[in-house]
């Protein structure tokens, strides 16, 4: 098994979550917030993965068949929803930002301070 | 296997969906009542199972999927008496809320009550699930949830920013417990706790396991709001409506620590040892009970004031998991609950003074509470309660942790939690007698400025019947106090504590359904140490209120003195907590760094 996909994983989450601190923008904040969600789903599927496995669907296939692990992808898929959740509630609230605050930059938003 | 474990969960998701295809259809108040109904009937549920649960765990195997030669395959609830006691915490608080928001808003959609279900039914499978798919899979709904009812009042800017910064910082740490999970499956295949304990036991603590646990509990402690991920928790709590603080405040924060004790009791025990871990741990719950403190102190927003109290409780409770003794968990425990119900008491009080006086704010309240005097006497009860006046719960719980600090020779935790409880108790009772006795002086400099904006709250001068508002307060305070009366209430704790703290013997009765001997319940009764630090830390409390109120009265000389240690570390105190999401994931990653540092130079 190489190394490579961890790497990436951590990369990807650094990456994202230098976007999160350096964000002024909420769409740029949202789609930080889902870009470093997505190496966990690099991380998941990575440790499922079986070399020459196919998927896990045991219909019609002889006992014993190689097969990516199901379990990490039923992760990745519950982990896939809720960052779609998350991601439209913030989106909803940009809206309303815009719409009542006048303002796309989360810092603008007269934070409470001290 | 019992048939009403599943309950607590199942009952409020399954009236929410009811109200969310019905509820447009029904008046607001049959939704209300509805709603109302499911979670009493949660709270009889979980309360049975307290009891239920006295001799033996009870494991409820989903779809009779139970584990074969120590292998689990389908998914659990474990039900322990200290598992179903925070189902019981999280459903009365959910009562509480509930009623009091039935008067408390004026105008409020159907989904109010189906997001306030969802959000209880959450909670109560976070504490009973047995693995960690599940613990993830809550963990994320109760957190979605909480995001929503946090800014529910969209119209303002204040909830806005702060649902922003709660997501934002909350999907960071479950990112962050996700790798953990990932972590852990990938060294032993399994996601039930038992089994991973079973799996991990007896091995040397690698690099892999060392990060797995920084990752779980560095993602936990920015639930529960531990130094320094504790940075969105104020934010949050000041602006979301008081029904919903009451919930956050109340359970939703502990939730976290209490997933850490587990986790580490059932999992990492036997690999990573106390010895190393303990200092970690304590290091972070003594930092946390500090610094809430003391920003608790320089708050005049009352709902920011009692979220960083709830910080600072929250560090209590965290040296008490960390100190990983059964006396100090069994401490925790009760801390946990009574506190919860003493905090929450304390919103609704603060609610009613909203709803009645259209602010929030300690200084411009001054006096004016003398027209609510209920509120005053929870308010004042909760504050005393949580300088651990003796008997109460509180009190209960730091004897406890001052037992087990004494004994393992961390001699010097049980002034810092002292001290911990005199900023914060004092700060509260510093607001009671301000607002409810008219003491003190009209403006104070050095506390926060409060938002400009209105809050979303209630706004309109009818004059309703304040009946609803008064009985959740006067309950929740009567129960919080209470709870220290329950015969041996400690000692039950300590028999809940020890059966988790027997790693071996908590993975046969999951996994092969070997139950334990039944063990007899210890007595407990706190030693003079304790009540030594009980009555010093609630006269503590009251003499650090009198200067809250009357600290421009001191001598000019000591003034000058204090303002020149204290002002610079105040104001970059103030300063750190910015309300920039950005600046708090800096700080949560920093966070994680180091306490991965720390646990790896321990462990080494």
């Amino acid at each position: 098994m190489s190394y490579l996909p961890f790497v990436l994983a951590a990369w990807i989450f650094l990456v994202g979550i230098f976007g999160i601190v350096r964000s002024r923008h909420f769409i740029h904040l949202v789609v930080s917030l889902s870009l470093t969600q997505s190496s966990t789903y690099v991380l998941l599927l990575s440790i499922g993965y079986v070399k020459h496995g196919g998927a896990p669907i045991f219909k019609d296939v002889p006992l014993g068949t190689k097969a990516v692990d199901p379990v990490v992808q039923a992760l990745t898929l519950t982990d896939i929803v809720v960052s779609v959740t998350v991601a439209a509630l913030l989106l909803a609230v940009a809206i309303e930002a815009k719409k009542h605050a006048k303002t796309m930059n989360p810092d603008e938003l007269r934070p409470v301070r001290g | 296997m019992d048939v009403l474990v599943p309950l607590p969960v199942a009952i409020p998701l399954l009236s929410a969906a009811a109200l969310t295809a019905f509820g447009f259809w029904c008046g607001r108040r049959l939704d209300d009542l509805v709603a109302i109904v499911a979670t009493a009937a949660t709270l009889a549920v979980s309360l049975l199972l307290v009891f239920r649960s006295s001799d033996h765990e009870l494991v409820y195997w989903f779809g009779g999927w139970r584990p074969r030669n120590g292998f689990a395959l389908g998914i659990s609830f474990v039900v322990d008496p200290g598992t179903a006691a925070i189902a019981t915490l999280v459903a009365t608080l959910g009562l509480a809320a509930l009623i009091f928001s039935w008067r408390y808003f004026d105008e409020v959609g159907t989904l109010f009550p189906v997001l306030m279900l969802v959000f209880v039914g959450a909670m109560c499978g976070f504490a009973l699930a047995g693995d960690l798919f599940n613990l993830f899979v809550w963990f994320e709904l109760m957190s979605v949830v909480a995001y929503a009812l946090t800014g529910y009042g969209v119209q303002h800017a204040g909830p806005l920013e702060g649902a922003v910064n709660f997501a934002v910082t909350n999907s960071v740490g479950s990112f962050c417990i996700l790798f953990g999970i990932g972590f852990l499956y990938a060294r032993t295949g399994a996601l039930n706790l038992d089994q991973i304990g079973a799996a991990l036991a007896g091995r040397r603590a690698d690099g892999l396991v060392i990060v797995a646990f920084t990752l779980l509990v560095g993602g936990f402690m920015t639930k529960a709001g531990a130094v320094p991920f504790h940075f969105w928790l104020s934010d949050a709590y000041a602006v979301a409506p008081v029904p919903v603080c009451i919930l956050l405040a109340g359970v939703m924060s502990d939730l976290g620590l209490h997933a850490i004790g587990r986790i580490y009791w059932t999992v990492f025990s036997d690999t990573l040892s106390a010895g190393d871990i303990r200092p970690v741990v304590v290091g972070f719950g003594l930092v946390t009970a500090i610094v809430g403190g003391l920003m608790c102190f320089l708050q005049r927003d009352l709902k920011r004031m009692l979220a960083f109290a709830t910080i600072s409780n929250i560090g209590a409770v965290l040296v008490g998991i960390g100190l990983l003794t059964r006396s100090g968990l069994a401490g925790s425990i009760v801390f946990l609950n009574t506190n919860g119900l003493l905090r929450s008491a304390a919103f609704v009080a603060i609610g009613i003074l909203v709803r009645r006086f259209k602010s929030g704010d300690e200084l411009d309240l001054r006096g004016q509470g003398r027209r609510a005097p209920i509120a005053g006497v929870v308010f004042a009860a909760a504050g005393l309660a949580l300088a651990l006046l003796p008997p109460f719960g509180p009190f209960l719980a730091n004897a406890l942790v001052v037992d087990s600090a004494d004994t393992l020779g961390y001699g010097w935790v049980p002034p810092l939690l002292a001290l911990a409880a005199v900023l914060s108790a004092g700060t509260i009772l510093r607001a009671a007698a301000r607002i409810f006795g008219g003491l003190g002086e009209a403006k104070d400099p050095l506390f926060s400025h409060e938002p400009e904006e209105s809050q979303a709250e209630p706004a309109d001068s009818r004059r309703v019947s304040q009946l609803l508002l008064w009985i959740p307060a006067a309950a929740l305070a009567v129960v919080g106090l209470g709870l220290a009366f329950i015969p041996e209430l400690a000692g039950h704790a300590l028999r809940d504590a020890g059966r988790l703290l027997d790693r071996s013997a908590h993975a046969r009765e999951v996994l092969h359904g070997v139950a334990p001997p039944a063990t007899p319940t210890p007595s407990y009764s706190p030693s003079a140490t304790a009540y030594a630090y009980g009555a010093a830390s609630t006269l503590g409390a009251l003499a650090f209120a009198g200067f809250g109120l009357y600290r421009r009265r001191l001598p000019i000389v000591l003034r000058r003195a204090a303002a020149r240690v204290a002002d610079r570390p105040v104001a970059g105190l103030k300063a750190l907590h910015s309300g920039v999401v950005g600046d708090y994931v800096a700080w949560l990653t920093a966070g994680v760094a180091l306490l991965g540092g720390l646990v790896a130079v321990m462990v080494r």
